[in-house]
């Protein structure tokens, strides 16, 4: 007989015991003498299930725990993590939190948060619909997801799976300013990875959806045949010459261009002189027609949140407005150290958003003309210091609006400050799946490295 | 000595929960009296400490402590996957229920009687975190930062940060594997920025390995990383653009050796191959490199970061032949995958904690030294790149495509290293880089002990090597077209 697992994902603990939990932390560390503190605790369940050519490969069972505390004594600090919540292990940890505070120099930066600054009221934010999935039903979806991509053409002749993930979190967060804050959350993933080939060798490619909902999750065909059209279309591939060309990347990777804006511009680079985009605040860094605006409020928003990691509010806001750099990406210490106020950005951004412009993705293969069309970026070849940018690439060689075919084995390069700069247009078929929503990306040129 | 960690590793996981032999076994039972071939407990306690300098001082430091037991439970090619942060009898039962739910059918699983490997050990089984008092820890970090300062009036920033890990784990498998290991890590980072007219760069450089923190005071290797990094921030102020187009690339011995892990290493891991999803599926006994190439994966020289003494499966590690003389010889197996492929494991079965499942992974990836002095090899190229530093790299194992960046090149112009090119990445065909290669220097050298490989999402520390190699075409993927 089957065995049922009835519960998939651990149940969340309760709120008020991690509550507990949190202010055990603070008060032990006024025990110890600290002035000030500040401690997390979480919990993460998941159930995930990987199926392979329509057989079981892996069904893993996660479950874990953390707990972290951050100790000032007047400027020094220390910090300290451990996942074990009996009361001799919270001890045990603020004390080495304090030991580390005891040699660490003064930093007048170092601190929580200003208490005006703290979220007071905490909005819902609907980011919690757990699944109920058992592993029987986790793998008859994940399996059908694969069968799609494999009956979707002859060609696609292995896989490396269909997979499915259900996890929820709880992570709360206080300080000693009285400020206790948290929420559960839930997450949901279907992808599958299968491999394509003919005489002209092996490719593959994989697609995924993701969402804090179930019903928002695209069904598990709809992800198996696109992962089935993305390998086999990568079929064929050949190298370029070396040219300078404009290049198209794809949704899912110009949200990676705009994560490298990011990067330049949060604190911790500019106060270090680590940035290509130094004292631009106010100036053009993107051409007129560029919005980019955060907003950390959307419901059921992948990287939504009602305070960030220092429990500041977060807030909706312009980062890019007309091309011109409105603001920064801090936290309270990179703020300070800058002279500025934090942007609520502890822990990172929540839900970027680059304004689609008017075009799709045909109408931008036909306004670059000739050029690129990335679909796969290689390598970590980006230098926030200098904006250098290099990395290997596959994708579409395109003429005359028309895609002529597939290459890979080939880098593109340039320098970010001029790639943003010149940017040519932003397309409206904007990618959902993950904190930086944002559509193709056509750039006027790259210089391409072939043969 | 294994028999020694292996103690060592009872004594801080076992015994504080009050578990012996004979409740290892009763769990293992529970796995395998349902229906499984094989499985096993894997418990871990892991200490880490990081210390960071900036704005010359060490203003940030954190300790962390990760433990819990994960359980498989495997029956075919089939994994059943679980795991507790609580290291308790409950929690290790209800662990092995849940992973056991794997099975559908009465499985031939049966349980031996224990047996630990043997062997000297590589590394001693000491915990890095007190081999130097915070204060010492805090003068490093502080005579890091007036070194690199002293260098050069350029440099504006260095950020130093020293880490270390001390790892304990046991492996309980129904095989009757009962091994241990207490492993030790250190690291040591610094990072400079220079400016010059404006215009500013960065440089770092590092090191580390299983030892104590006192390896980074012997023959001044500490200080050395920081002179190295401001060294490698002033060559990158001077760079001008790097060429792209397919050319004559000679790389460095070293670190550079970043292009085995990536072009070869991979491509020869067990589960890969076992699926028919790499490049290099189904080509042993095949020329995939010139004759001069002959690459190993070891996972047993002394000290190495990427060196283990057993693998998380409680196989002792080996030195394996990936390529001799040119010839594909043989993959990177875990338990699993090389009892699919009817193969014998070779000790590259690992896993970032006991959260995560064991996959085939390396160790130090290295090439074996050739003949030629690195200056001949220079001198014979009219024109191309000569490439010594590099950041990181990544593999499409199924096209065999991989790259490689470089953060320190130069042009080699008639022979002769001339002007200084800023960073770009290389791109090649895995199973036809190494065809490309006419030259090999018998300049051997392993990396300082920087490598973390990523891999389904965990993260493990590696090695790798190589001495002085000519490629006579891989394609350099700079902005001068």
């Amino acid at each position: 007989m089957p065995e049922i697992i009835p519960h998939p994902t651990a149940p969340l603990p309760a709120r008020e015991h991690l509550e507990t939990l949190v202010a055990d932390i603070l008060a032990e560390a006024r025990t110890q003498g600290a002035t000030a503190a500040e401690a997390a605790v979480s919990f993460n369940s998941a159930l995930s299930v990987t199926v392979r050519l329509g057989e079981v490969e892996t069904l893993e069972h996660h479950r874990q725990r953390g707990l972290g505390v951050t100790v000032y004594f007047g400027h020094s600090r220390g910090s300290a993590s451990t996942a074990d919540w009996r009361p001799e292990a919270i001890r045990d940890t603020v004390q080495s939190a304090c030991a580390i505070a005891r040699h660490t120099a003064a930093d007048p930066y170092a601190g929580l948060a200003d208490p005006d600054r703290l979220a007071r009221e905490i909005p819902d934010l609907d980011l919690y619909h757990p699944w109920p999935l058992i592993a029987e039903d986790a793998i008859i979806l994940a399996r059908e997801c694969e069968a799609a991509a494999l009956a979707f053409d002859p060609r696609i002749r292995n896989s490396e799976g269909g997979s499915i993930a259900t996890q929820t979190g709880l992570v709360l967060y206080g300080n000693s300013h009285g400020f206790c804050g948290g929420y559960p959350t839930s997450r949901h993933s279907l992808s599958c990875s299968v491999i394509a080939q003919d005489e002209t060798g092996m490719q593959r490619n994989h697609w995924y959806t993701v969402a804090r909902h179930r019903n928002d999750l695209e069904t598990p065909v709809a992800v198996g045949q696109q992962a089935a059209q993305r390998a086999l279309r990568r079929l064929g591939s050949r190298r370029l010459s070396t040219r300078q060309v404009p290049v198209l990347f794809a949704p899912e990777l110009a949200r990676g261009l705009i994560g490298h804006f990011i990067a330049a511009i949060r604190g911790g680079a500019l106060y270090r002189k680590a940035s290509f985009l130094l004292d631009r605040l106010g100036t053009p860094v993107f051409p007129e027609f560029v919005t980019i605006c955060e907003r950390p409020h959307l419901r059921q928003g992948l990287a939504s949140a009602p305070f960030d990691s220092e429990g500041v509010a977060t807030a909706d806001r312009d980062i890019v407005n007309g091309g011109v750099l409105q603001g920064y990406v801090l936290d309270s210490y990179s703020a300070r150290r800058l002279g500025m106020a934090t942007t609520g950005n502890a822990g990172g951004t929540h839900n970027l958003i680059v304004e689609p412009g008017p075009l799709g993705h045909e109408e931008l293969l036909r306004q670059m003309d000739t050029g690129l069309w990335v679909t796969e970026l290689l390598g970590h070849g980006v230098n926030t210091v200098t904006g250098d940018y290099s990395r290997g690439a596959s994708g579409f060689w395109v003429e005359n609006g028309a895609i002529q075919h597939p290459v890979h084995e080939i880098t593109i390069a340039g320098n970010l400050n001029a790639m943003f700069q010149h940017l040519a247009a932003v397309g409206n078929d904007v990618d959902l799946r993950g904190g930086i929503r944002c559509g193709s990306l056509l750039l006027e040129r790259m210089t391409v490295a072939g043969e | 000595m294994t028999t020694d960690t292996l103690m060592l590793a009872r004594q801080h996981l076992l015994a504080p929960a009050g578990l012996g032999e004979a409740d290892l076994h009763s769990a293992l039972s529970c796995l395998l009296g349902h229906a499984i071939d094989s499985g096993d407990l894997y418990f871990q306690q892991r200490r880490a400490e990081s210390w960071g300098l900036e704005d010359q001082q060490v203003k940030s430091a954190s300790h962390a402590i990760q433990q819990g037991v994960g359980v498989r439970a495997i029956s075919g090619e089939k994994t059943g996957f679980a795991y507790s942060d609580e290291i308790v009898m409950p929690a290790l039962l209800e662990a092995a229920t849940a992973a056991r739910a794997i099975a559908r059918q009465s499985g031939e699983g049966q349980l031996r009687v224990w047996r630990t490997p043997q062997r000297p050990a590589l590394y001693p089984p000491l915990d890095p975190l007190e081999t130097l008092t915070a204060e010492a820890k805090v003068q490093l970090l502080e005579r890091l930062d007036v070194e690199a300062r002293h260098q050069d009036p350029r440099v504006t920033q260095v950020m130093v940060s020293l880490a270390a890990v001390q790892d304990i784990f046991l492996v309980a498998g129904s095989d009757g594997t009962l091994a241990g290991d207490v492993r030790p890590l250190v690291r040591l980072n610094v990072s400079v920025i220079v400016e010059q007219d404006g215009r500013r760069e960065q440089g770092s450089s590092g090191g580390g390995g299983r030892v104590g923190y006192g390896w980074f005071l012997d023959e001044d290797r500490a200080l050395k990383y920081a002179r190295e990094a401001v060294r490698l921030a002033l060559v990158n102020l001077d760079a001008a653009p790097a060429p792209a187009g397919t050319m004559t690339v000679v790389l460095g011995p070293g670190w550079p050796g970043i292009l085995l892990h990536e072009a070869i290493g991979h491509g020869l891991e067990g589960d890969f191959n076992r699926k028919g999803t790499s490049a290099f599926t189904g080509r042993i006994g095949e020329r995939v490199a010139s004759p001069l190439c002959t690459v190993v994966d070891d996972g047993t020289l002394a000290h190495r970061r990427g060196s283990l003494n057993i693998d998380d499966e409680g196989t002792p590690t080996q030195c394996t032949t990936l390529i001799e003389r040119g010839v594909l010889k043989g993959y990177l197996q875990d338990q699993l995958n090389a009892r699919l492929m009817k193969m014998a494991p070779t000790g590259n079965g690992r896993r970032e904690s006991y959260a995560h499942l064991p996959l085939p992974r390396m160790t130090n990836t290295y090439m074996m030294a050739g003949e030629h002095d690195p200056a001949d090899i220079i001198a014979s190229v009219e024109r191309g790149l000569y490439a010594v530093n590099f950041g990181g790299g990544q593999v499409d194992i199924t096209s065999g495509k991989f790259v490689f960046s470089a953060s320190e090149a130069y042009l080699i112009e008639n022979g002769h290293v001339t002007r200084p090119v800023k960073g770009a990445t290389l791109i090649g065909n895995g199973p036809d880089v190494l065809t490309q290669v006419s030259m090999v220097g018998h300049d051997l050298q392993l990396d300082a002990g920087v490598g973390t490989c990523g891999k389904d999402g965990q993260s493990v520390p590696v090695g790798v090597g190589q001495p002085t190699l000519k490629i006579e075409a891989l394609t350099v993927g700079g902005t001068q077209a």
